[in-house]
C-alpha cells in the first residue's frame, strides 16, 4: 500500500517497476543529440496525416504500440491508461487512444503531464488497483504552434527566451515489482505562481514550481541532492535551468552538478536554433522513455529524480493579463529495489 | 517559497537574455531595404512599359503581394522573416504573409470556419486600426480645410 508521508509526498511501499517504455519522435528530434535513443523517428512532421492534430495522435499511438511490443504486452493487458497532451480538451490523447477500448484517465498538467501520469499509474499499481497501467503523453510542434501562437508559415520572430515544442511522445508501462527501474516515491506538485507574465518565457514561469517540488521531495523523504546521480527537470530550458540553480544556491545547495534538463538534452540549442530549448509534454516523456529509463535499468544511474514542469496557462488568460502559474511533479526512480 | 515575487523577478530578468540588437537591427535594415529595392525595381519596370505613376504603384504592390504569398505557401517567407524581423514585417509583403499563413493553416477546419473565419486573425488588428486612423486623419484634414 502506498504510504502518505506529508505535504504531497507519497512513498510506494509495495514496489512498482517500469516494465516497458518507448519513445516516438519527429525528424528534428531524431536529428538531435538523443536521436539514437528513440524507438521511432518519423520522416516528416505530418506522419502521413492530413492534420497536425491527427499527426500528434498517431505519434502517441506509436509510442503506446512500441511500449506494448517491447514489453510483450497486448493492449488488453493494460488495466488503466493515464494520458495527456497540450491540445484543447486533450484530444491528442483521446483520439490517439480511442481505438484501444481501455479504461482511460485524461490528465492535463501542461508539460508536466508525463510525471503526473507516471505518478498516477504507479500509485494505482502500488495500491493494488490493476496489474498493468500505462502512462503516455505527447506534443507536436505544429499543433501546439497553431493553438498557442501563430500559423506555421507566419513570419514571426521568436524571442531568445522562447522554447521549441518538441514533436515527441513517450509511453511507460508500469506493473508490480520485477526489475529496475523502480518507482520509489512521488511528490505531487503545487500550483506555484511567481508572477511571470511573459508567455515567451515559460522556463522562468516554471522554475519556481520546480524548486518547490524538488526541495519538498528532498525534505519530505529526508534525502539530499547528493543522494541522486541526476535530477532531471523537463522542460525549463536554459533560462529556467539557470533560475533553478540560482534558487538552490541561494538556499546553500548546489544542484548544478547533477541537474539536467530534458528541454536542453533533446535539441542542440545552437545548431538546431531552438532558442532557450525544447518543451512540450512529449519532450520530457521522450527523454524519460528514450534516454533516462534505459540508463536506470542498466544501472548507469542508480537514483534519479524526474521532475517534469508545466506552465498552467491558456492564451485567453495570458491575453487578459494574468500571470503564469507553474507546476512540477516529482517521481523518484531507482535502480535498486 | 521563501523568495518574494519581486526578488524572483530580479533573478528571472538576470537569466532571461534579450535580443542581440547589434545583430537584429542591421539585418532588419538590410532585408527590409532589399524588399523595398525589389519594389523599386518593379515600379521602374512598370513605368518604363508606359504605365502612369498610380497604375505602376498599384501593379508594384500586387507583384510584391504575389511574391510574398507564393513564398509563404512554400514555407520560405518565415525563413527570411526569421532574420528579417521588422524588415519583413513592415513592408506590404509582411501583411500578405500575415493573411496567407492563417488562410493556409486553418484550411483543415474548412473553407468557411477555417480559412474564411480565421484569415484575418493576425492582420485583422492592422485593418481595424488602419481604418480607424485613416478616419481620424480624414476628419482632421477636413477640419483644417475649413479655415
Amino acid at each position: 500500500m502506498s504510504q502518505f508521508i506529508k505535504d504531497g509526498t507519497i512513498k510506494l511501499t509495495n514496489g512498482v517497476s517500469v516494465l516497458s517504455y518507448a519513445a516516438a519522435v519527429g525528424k528534428m528530434e531524431g536529428d538531435g543529440p538523443l536521436g539514437e535513443c528513440f524507438d521511432y523517428i518519423s520522416k516528416g512532421a505530418e506522419l502521413g496525416e492530413e492534420t497536425w492534430e491527427k499527426a500528434e495522435s498517431k505519434l502517441q499511438q506509436y509510442a503506446f504500440d512500441f511500449a506494448l511490443r517491447k514489453g510483450h504486452f497486448l493492449s488488453d493487458d493494460i488495466d488503466f491508461i493515464f494520458a495527456g497532451d497540450l491540445l484543447n480538451q486533450c484530444t491528442g490523447s483521446t483520439y490517439g487512444l480511442r481505438q484501444y477500448n481501455l479504461p482511460f484517465v485524461g490528465l492535463y498538467g501542461a508539460c508536466s503531464t508525463m510525471a503526473e501520469s507516471l505518478a498516477m499509474a504507479s500509485l494505482f499499481i502500488d495500491s493494488g488497483m490493476g496489474e498493468y497501467c500505462a502512462a503516455v503523453t505527447s506534443s507536436h510542434f505544429c499543433s501546439a504552434e497553431r493553438q498557442f501562437r501563430f500559423p506555421i508559415t507566419y513570419g514571426g520572430v521568436r524571442t531568445p527566451t522562447a522554447q521549441w515544442t518538441a514533436t515527441a511522445s513517450g509511453c511507460c508501462i508500469v506493473g508490480a515489482v520485477t526489475e529496475p527501474p523502480y518507482i520509489k516515491a512521488v511528490t505531487i506538485g503545487k500550483i506555484v505562481d511567481m508572477g511571470e507574465k511573459d508567455a515567451n518565457n515559460m522556463g522562468a514561469a516554471m522554475a519556481g514550481a520546480a524548486y518547490d517540488s524538488i526541495s519538498r521531495h528532498l525534505s519530505n523523504t529526508g534525502k539530499n541532492v547528493s543522494d541522486f546521480d541526476a535530477i532531471f527537470t523537463g522542460d525549463l530550458g536554459q533560462v529556467g535551468s539557470d533560475i533553478l540553480c540560482e534558487l538552490f544556491s541561494r538556499h546553500n545547495e548546489d544542484i548544478s552538478k547533477v541537474h539536467k534538463d530534458c528541454g536542453l538534452m533533446i535539441f542542440d540549442r545552437e545548431k538546431q536554433d531552438v532558442h532557450a530549448g525544447g518543451s512540450g509534454c512529449g519532450c520530457s516523456a521522450s527523454v524519460l522513455c528514450g534516454y533516462i529509463l534505459p540508463r536506470v535499468r542498466s544501472g548507469e544511474y542508480k537514483n534519479i529524480l524526474f521532475a517534469a514542469t508545466g506552465a498552467l496557462m491558456s492564451t485567453t488568460v495570458v491575453q487578459q493579463g494574468e500571470s503564469i502559474p507553474g507546476i512540477s511533479h516529482v517521481v523518484e526512480i531507482s535502480h535498486r529495489r | 517559497m521563501d523568495i518574494s515575487k519581486k526578488e524572483y523577478s530580479k533573478i528571472s530578468k538576470k537569466h532571461s537574455g534579450s535580443s542581440k540588437m547589434y545583430k537584429t537591427i542591421p539585418k532588419a535594415y538590410a532585408i527590409g531595404g532589399f524588399i523595398c529595392m525589389v519594389g523599386q525595381f518593379f515600379l521602374n519596370l512598370y513605368k518604363n512599359t508606359g504605365l502612369d505613376d498610380e497604375q505602376a504603384a498599384a501593379y508594384t504592390s500586387i507583384t510584391l503581394i504575389l511574391i510574398s504569398a507564393v513564398l509563404t505557401g512554400f514555407g520560405l517567407y518565415e525563413r527570411i522573416a526569421k532574420h528579417g524581423g521588422a524588415g519583413t514585417l513592415v513592408p506590404i509583403t509582411g501583411f500578405a504573409n500575415a493573411v496567407v499563413s492563417p488562410a493556409l493553416e486553418f484550411k483543415t477546419e474548412g473553407y468557411i470556419l477555417g480559412t474564411g473565419a480565421k484569415i484575418f486573425i493576425i492582420a485583422g488588428p492592422v485593418i481595424v486600426y488602419g481604418i480607424t486612423a485613416s478616419v481620424v486623419y480624414g476628419v482632421i484634414y477636413f477640419t483644417m480645410g475649413l479655415f
